[in-house]
């Protein structure tokens, strides 16, 4: 079981891969659309990725609801 | 007492013996679509990698496209229609049920009376075509197998829909399949399957429109996420391991899912200089003719050579799925 900060950190690092985004960039408060500049279909990459990481399963429509980095690494946490 | 049925001589493996392919000459670009479904070129670039798709106008059917790539292997084979036991078509766009594709197209390329049957696996079907052909082979049941993936999607696209009608397009391809000695077994064994409880998330909704619908995002996350272990059980089947492949050939569907497939190959030791096949930027997503089209068209471009070791893998509606490592001829 991973820890809030390992999560921030591994899904920052998923991030990094799939849309470029510098890990540093990648922040709690950070909105994936509206600050990163993430697309829909980024979006599911990260989500296939993370679920392989974390073993948690993120379904479509919560995926749609993880709107900040913060929400999806509470989610990731509670569904580990 | 009975000795038992006789069966024919098989043979040690198969291999592909020629390509060939056709493609529309019309064209359709980014731009053309753009002011009709509200869109722009560089949208589409983004979310599915194409640059502009051939169509096929009405002068134009699938079995003529059929025939044409069917004619173009058979030379690039060096065999005569009538060398061919069977003729195998790979589609899901024929206008009506019946009749079928592949016994007109076998008439008309002159293999007149061979075994002939249209596979439906939709984009996964060259591949299941080619597992069928090489098991023929073996088999004895056939000697010189040709397969066709031939597709006119523009018939069954919503062009008021961008969702879909940015994407699918019109080509056929096709490849000749005959026996091997142990020496140079040039298909391996296919890596099939499906998955039925996702049946409805591509469908041609007979009862309404009669058009193509896809649920994108569900299958876009289904081919990131599914098929590069169906690749990687390819490989394994056929002896080898991920470094050994030198030029990978996905179904052409988005060329986000390509890059996607080939980033986890590489995550298993595939080679950063292996050749990833983009036919879709200029070809747009032609189905079960995607993969031997983009084939083709590498090897004419001199990316792919003769011996090169090539993973192929098709997946798509019910969902269906199937790959193999097959030797450039």
């Amino acid at each position: 079981m991973a820890d809030n900060a390992e999560i921030l950190s591994g899904l920052a690092e998923i991030v990094e891969e799939v849309a470029g985004i510098d890990t540093a960039e990648v922040t709690s408060e950070k909105s994936f659309v509206d600050d990163l500049d993430i697309d829909s279909l980024s979006m599911v990459e990260i989500a296939v990725q993370a679920e392989d990481k974390f073993g948690a399963k993120i379904p479509d429509d919560q995926l749609a609801e993880l709107k900040t980095v913060g929400d999806a690494v509470d989610f990731i946490s509670k569904h580990q | 007492m009975s000795a038992g049925l006789r069966t024919p001589p098989t043979s040690p493996g198969a291999r592909l013996l020629g390509l060939g392919s056709f493609r529309p000459e019309q064209v359709v670009t980014n731009d053309d679509l753009a002011e009709r479904v509200q869109t722009d070129d560089a949208w589409i670039r983004s979310r599915v990698g194409i640059a502009e798709r051939h169509i096929a106008g009405p002068d134009t059917s699938l079995p003529d496209m059929a025939v044409a790539a069917g004619r173009a292997a058979l030379t690039d084979a060096g065999l005569d229609p009538a060398d061919l036991d069977a003729v195998v078509v790979a589609t899901c766009t024929m206008p009506n049920p019946i009749p079928n594709a592949a016994a007109q197209v076998a008439d008309r390329l002159g293999a007149v009376g061979v075994g002939a049957f249209d596979v439906n696996t939709a984009c996964a079907g060259f591949c299941y075509g080619l597992g069928l052909a090489n098991d023929m082979v073996r088999a004895g049941t056939a000697r010189y197998v040709l397969v066709i993936g031939a597709e006119k999607l523009s018939d069954w696209v919503d062009w008021d829909d961008r969702s879909t009608c940015i994407i699918f397009a019109d080509a056929a391809g096709a490849a000749v399949v005959g026996p091997a000695s142990e020496a140079d077994i040039g298909i391996g064994p296919v890596s099939w399957g499906s998955a039925g409880d996702h049946a409805t998330t591509i469908r041609i909704l007979g009862e309404t429109t009669n058009k193509l619908h896809q649920e994108g995002q569900t299958v876009f996350r289904w081919a990131t996420g599914e098929i590069a272990p169906i690749a990687l059980d390819a490989i394994a089947r056929s002896g080898l391991e991920p470094a050994d492949i030198d030029v990978l050939i996905p179904h052409q569907a988005n060329l986000r899912i390509v890059e996607a497939i080939a980033k986890r190959l590489r995550a298993k030791g595939a080679r950063e200089d292996m050749v990833v096949a983009d036919d879709i930027v200029t070809t747009g997503n032609t189905s079960s003719a995607s993969i031997p089209v983009a084939l083709d068209h590498m090897r004419t471009a001199g990316r792919v050579r003769s011996g090169d070791t090539m993973l192929l893998v098709g997946f798509g509606a019910g969902l269906s799925y199937a790959g193999q490592v097959v030797i450039c001829p």
